[in-house]
């Protein structure tokens, strides 16, 4: 068992864990913040992405020791109030989702994306970057919709900055 | 119908809560006192269980118990069924063998349970379950079908002699040789279905409740249908009599038909939650989806076309083998017969069908119904037959396709399917004009000139959808109607509650029902909430499957809102001092036709339930259910088009462009319609290029991981241009058709058929990966 200190979507955590608990775990069944998914056992869905320090991280495959002292951000974390982030009102309003269940991680990933490329996007890149998540209701047109749709209300408010 | 009514895009009210992460999956809920379930699976395929010792397991911290398949037969807990009887063409029943929960004697698939573990933790369970002793003596396993049907094959079943489940006929034979007999041409084609593991992103999951002071079981599970569940469970499984179980489907991340059966590990908890008294959960992990969650697909085909001098059809002859798997799942029956040869007409004019279908045990994953469900396979095997038979002929293959259209409505097939209506002429115009058809060969010209091999590929599909009339499925053998229920409750504050049968798992019901009300009171969707997914608030439903819920499920919606408005106007009439007659419902008010008069749907409501003032003799409230039947099967129709360019250096298939033409009748949420068009066309192209399940000849799932199975990605697919065109469906008072399954059934074939365009032979069957596509070049190459 060891302590591990972390700050979740901007609140101090301590918990003691076992040392192979997962990110995910401790989020999930300790935190309750269940929206972030698990929907495979070998990291490549991305159902289970959150940001570590700002980065896109998939929470299945990072043992909590290794988000000792990080700040970590779910997709509980990211509206300000009822305002909704860029990137989930865009999923919104393109119909990027169905089920719902991959929507928090493609969410996290795709802030990520639109952070790393100043929210200079095109389709193809958006297309590229986004083989870190799987979606089976989409076919991911409806997403990628989104996501330029999102780069584009965050690169206006990235330059107000 | 207003800015949120029938035919708007409206954004779906769902959605916040998906978005912000307070969506409610079954994993999500907690529950006082919860244990955790880990089953211990078989790593055989085929395997005697000579003896389970636990003993080491209960010692290990937090276990509460072990559990074996044999106690489970010993509390005699029902064996699983197949709900659909078919018969094979000589009359006897389709064979079974049994299937129990957990496997006290013989296991038959790798992954198919033998005992379960119940421990404080999830942790506590896994770790536990690793130390659970099974003893094996391993069978031979027939791995695939023709294993299976080889002379001297290992036998699953004692009940099924050669593993044969039916041999299972449709259509008069003696027309068919008659047509063949006075062919012009015939065109023959062996063909492959692949099988696909269904994956919806969320795991199956189950919370099993036992309260002992009242008997009663509560279950959450991951269900497409919680209502046939509950039936299931309780007539067949004797877990608990219905009144005494409430099955709850919360959130559920996906479906695709994999989360219309009940499956061992749902029962288990239940019977678990009883043997341990306390909550019982079980999360599948996706490696158990990959091994239990039922597979989709899976013919072998050898189909022939007879056609006279003009190129018309006068027959088809189709022999299709189709695995099971190891054990019959719940729908699994009628998907290879009533769901796939009822609908090898197609968009077609032919006169005399006939095909053969064997059903087979493998040691395998049980297969059942995924998205389209039969009808994908009749499509894929039309079409590529057209295609095949246009470059026989010389044809050009839109124009053969064209020639032998169906054009006067109704039309009966020979295999069973009645078309009410459709315009198959339209939607291959749309699709052709969408591609610029008449510039393909230019476009393939100059790629040759580059270097490119550019192929382009028709399929233009039908689907029996709004599944389905309940006297038509007894009379084929289903064990269930398949009408659906609704409820319309106008609380006395004038808000809408809509009871519905039908489940939402990604559909955005919420969204569109809500749009049929708002639509015809004239109030906004905010003021009406779906309810559905629990057995304790709905009434009765059958779930949703088959593209059947704005049929089906909003047909009775329909129903309900015509008796709640039949008395709403009575109300406002007598409050008014109007005649009824002249009652009209406009912006959420009941006006007197051509005065300034009118009262406001709220204080109708309120009517209704002070009941102060109501016409003599009428019944406060103001609440009306209604069961509703097709009458027919619904029929969307469209043509999809594809162009691909092909890398020879690699085999890599690139897409150029991708065109839809679907006629669904009329739209309720267009958004939401091509939602659920872009996602079946990703579930096709899939099958085409990327999907497939392998078994190694000792039955291993080597594609039992997202790291070994193909799943279609963000940059494997192309955007889609969707278009529509409309004939009204006359069998419900929608119109409409249905759209859930459309992409699925019509798009591999379109893909194949450009793939092999591009490459110039026929040689290749699904998923045409690069590996694949590389090798049928070289085949060419070495051909010329």
């Amino acid at each position: 068992m060891s302590t591990v200190k972390l700050t979740v979507n901007g609140k101090a955590v301590s918990a003691d864990v076992e040392d192979r608990t997962l990110l995910v775990q401790l989020l999930r069944e300790t935190l309750g913040l269940t929206g972030t998914h698990v929907g495979c056992d070998t990291s490549q869905c991305g159902a289970c992405v959150v940001h570590i320090d700002g980065r896109a991280v998939k929470s299945c495959t990072t043992l909590v020791g290794q988000a000792n002292g990080a700040n970590v951000t779910t997709i509980e974390g990211i509206s300000r109030g009822d305002e909704l982030h860029p990137m989930q009102a865009a999923f919104r309003d393109n119909h990027g989702l169905q089920c719902g269940f991959c929507t928090p991680g493609m969410i996290m990933a795709s802030i990520d994306i639109v952070n790393r490329y100043g929210g200079n996007l095109d389709e193809d890149t958006v297309r590229h970057e986004l083989e870190g998540n799987i979606c089976r209701c989409t076919g991911y047109h409806n997403i990628v919709k989104s996501v330029l749709d999102a780069a584009a209300r965050m690169k206006v408010s990235m330059a107000a900055e | 119908m207003g800015v949120e009514g029938i035919g708007a895009s409206v954004v779906r009210k769902e959605d916040r809560r998906f978005i912000t992460g307070r969506g409610r999956y079954v994993d999500d809920i907690k529950v006082m006192g919860l244990t955790h379930a880990h089953f211990v699976r078989s790593p055989y395929a085929h395997a005697r269980v000579k003896g389970i010792d636990a003993t080491a397991a209960k010692a290990m911290p937090g276990v509460v118990d072990v559990l074996t398949g044999q106690q489970i037969v010993d509390d005699k807990v029902g064996n699983l069924i197949c709900g659909w009887a078919v018969h094979s063409k000589d009359g006897t029943p389709m064979k079974m063998g049994a299937w129990p929960a957990m496997a006290p004697e013989v296991v038959r698939f790798a992954g198919q349970a033998v005992a379960v573990v119940i421990a404080e933790t999830k942790n506590q369970a896994r770790d536990a379950a690793e130390a659970v002793v099974v003893t094996y003596e391993e069978l031979p396993a027939a791995a695939n079908i023709k294993a299976a049907i080889a002379p001297g094959a290992p036998q699953l079943h004692p009940e099924a002699p050669g593993n044969v489940v039916y041999d299972w006929a449709i259509g008069d034979e003696k027309a068919v040789n008659d047509a063949f007999a006075k062919a012009a041409n015939v065109v023959s084609l062996e063909l492959t279905n692949n099988r696909l593991v269904p994956n919806a992103m969320e795991p199956r999951a189950a919370i099993a409740e036992y309260n002992d002071a009242e008997e009663h079981f509560t279950l959450h599970t991951t269900s497409q249908n919680p209502h046939v569940a509950r039936l299931v469970l309780s007539a067949f499984y004797n877990i608990a009599p219905e009144h005494k179980l409430r099955v709850v489907a919360p959130d559920v991340g996906g479906g695709f038909g994999s989360k219309i059966f009940i499956y061992p590990e749902e029962m288990v908890a239940l019977w678990a939650s009883k043997k341990v008294r306390r909550p019982v959960k079980w999360t599948g992990d996706r490696s158990e989806a990959f091994l239990t969650d039922a597979h989709g697909r899976d013919h072998v085909s050898h189909a022939e076309m007879a056609f006279d001098a003009n190129n018309k059809i006068l027959g088809l002859r189709v022999k299709t083998h189709a695995n099971f798997g190891a054990y019959m799942s719940l729908f699994s029956s009628s998907v290879p017969t009533y769901l796939y040869a009822t609908l090898l007409s197609g968009q077609y004019n032919i006169p005399a069908i006939y095909a053969e279908v064997m059903g087979v045990y493998t040691n395998t994953t049980p297969v059942d119904a995924y998205r389209g469900a039969g009808r994908p396979e009749a499509s894929y095997l039309l079409e590529r037959m057209m295609e095949t038979a246009a470059r026989q002929f010389k044809v050009d293959p839109a124009e053969l396709r064209r020639k032998n259209f169906i054009t006067q409505f109704p039309h009966q097939t020979p295999v069973i399917m009645a078309y009410d209506v459709g315009d198959f002429g339209a939607s291959l115009d749309a699709a052709m004009k969408a591609i610029d058809y008449a510039g393909f060969p230019a476009r393939k010209a100059k790629a040759k000139a580059e270097g490119k091999l550019r192929g382009i590929g028709l399929s233009c599909y039908i689907e029996a959808c709004g599944i389905a009339p309940s006297k038509a499925v007894g009379s084929l053998g289903a064990g269930v109607g398949l009408w659906e229920s609704a409820e319309v409750r106008v609380n006395p504050v004038g808000t809408i509650e809509v009871l519905t049968g039908s489940h939402s798992h990604g559909q955005g019901h919420e969204t569109t029902f809500a749009q049929l009300v708002a639509g015809r009171l004239g109030i906004s969707v905010d003021q009406v909430q779906i309810v559905h997914g629990d057995t304790d608030k709905v009434q009765f439903g059958m779930g949703t499957y088959g593209s059947r819920s704005a049929a089906v499920g909003m047909s009775a919606i329909f129903k309900a809102m015509e008796k709640v408005e039949a008395k709403a106007k009575k109300i406002a009439a007598h409050q008014l001092e109007a005649s009824e007659d002249d009652i009209v419902i406009e912006n959420g008010e009941f006006k007197v036709t051509g005065t300034d008069k009118s009262i406001a749907l709220a204080m109708v409501a309120l009517a209704a339930y002070t009941a102060h003032n109501l016409p003599d003799g009428m019944e406060p409230g103001l609440k009306e259910g209604a069961f509703y039947d097709p009458t027919n099967f619904t029929f969307p129709a469209g043509c999809y088009i594809c162009e691909i360019e092909v890398d020879a250096g690699t085999g890599k298939t690139h897409f150029v462009n991708f065109v839809a033409a679907d006629d669904f009748g009329r739209l309720i949420n267009p958004m939401i319609v091509e939602g659920q068009v872009h996602g079946g066309l990703a579930q096709g192209i899939g099958q085409a290029i990327l999907e497939g399940a392998v078994y190694d000849d000792s039955g291993q799932l080597v594609t039992a991981s997202f790291m070994d199975y193909t799943m279609p990605r963000a940059d494997d697919l192309p955007s889609f241009k969707l278009s529509h065109t409309t004939t009204l469906c006359p069998g419900n008072p929608l119109g409409v058709k249905g759209c859930g399954e459309a992409g699925a059934i019509g798009s591999s074939a379109a893909v194949i058929n450009a793939i092999t365009d591009a490459i110039g032979h026929n040689r290749l069957e699904m998923p045409a990966t690069p590996d694949r596509v590389w090798h049928a070049i070289q085949l060419q190459q070495a051909a010329e």
